[in-house]
């Protein structure tokens, strides 16, 4: 129970930071990808403040193997850079520049109730069902 | 590469991405999980017993988070420019590509490389690059 009162919290202070810091606005956003145009580079600010709060807990529990709630550490091991990692991330990339939205945002802005906002989530959510359909054929044929 | 100083705004995003870094530290340290949004909310199409709670938790945080940030303060400017049939494209190449790279904007930007993680370090610099380009070819090239 408290461990998804927890996720909730993350979730919500992560959304407030998200509109706090302007990365849920898609117009601010693409003001940021256009580095050719009048370039806003506030959103390297984000990351680097993310960075620099978060860094500290990840160090943390890198050695341990339980939360300070008692729950099992489940954070990624080193896995290999492949073709999958970098063209998917391409993809993703291209649909960025598109409209200005990352996951995160989409859900602060069909929080909004934005028609458009919920649109996108919509199509994304369909991208996932897209690649849980493709990865299911995958593992069931290894030929492919 | 012009800086549009009427645009920038460091301390918004600086407070925003240390809020942003808080959650996933939060997250991690209470968790012992990566605030990755795209994993969380694509792992919901892929149920498992006991999995289910704390990811609607986590998203229901990030849609709640406009509600959050209202009893505070009104919401800062929000300004979708991207045309529907974009905004369904895009959707589509992000919630496939978020995927298939196995994160996104958080999971491989703020907290992959707050973990210093190679992997996510390669994945963040391919979707910049096509984030980039994508804005790049249709602002500059293709003049839209």
């Amino acid at each position: 129970m408290l461990y998804t009162f927890t996720a909730f919290l993350a979730g919500l202070v992560f959304g407030v930071g998200l509109i706090v810091a302007g990365m849920a606005n898609p117009a601010k956003v693409l003001g940021f990808l256009d580095v050719a145009g009048a370039w806003d580079p506030s959103l390297a600010l984000v990351m680097g403040g993310a960075i620099a709060a978060g860094a500290g807990a990840f160090a943390l529990m890198r050695s341990r193997t339980r939360t300070l709630l008692g729950a099992p550490v489940l954070l990624p091991v080193a896995g290999k850079i492949d073709r999958r990692l970098v063209l998917g991330s391409l993809v993703f990339g291209i649909g960025w520049g598109l409209a200005g939205i990352c996951p995160g945002p989409a859900l602060v802005l069909a929080g909004t109730a934005s028609a458009k906002g919920l649109a996108f989530l919509a199509a994304l959510l369909a991208g996932n069902a897209l690649y849980e359909f493709l990865d299911a054929r995958r593992r069931s044929d290894p030929v492919a | 590469m012009a800086i549009d100083w009427n645009a920038f705004t460091p301390a918004s995003a600086l407070a925003g991405g240390a809020l942003i870094g808080a959650a996933a530290a939060l997250f991690a340290v209470l968790n012992g999980r990566i605030a990755g949004i795209s994993g969380i909310l694509g792992g919901l199409l892929r149920p498992q017993g006991g999995d289910i709670a704390w990811r609607v938790a986590f998203v229901a945080g990030l849609v709640a988070a406009p509600a959050g940030y209202m009893l505070l303060s009104g919401l800062p400017e929000i300004r979708i420019d991207a045309a529907y049939p974009a905004l369904v494209a895009a959707g589509l190449l992000v919630g496939a590509g978020t995927r298939f790279g196995a994160g996104c904007t958080s999971g491989h930007g703020v907290c992959g490389i707050s973990r210093l993680s190679p992997r996510s370090l390669v994945a963040t610099l391919a979707f910049m690059a096509a984030g980039f380009a994508t804005v790049y070819l249709l602002r500059h090239v293709a003049g839209a």
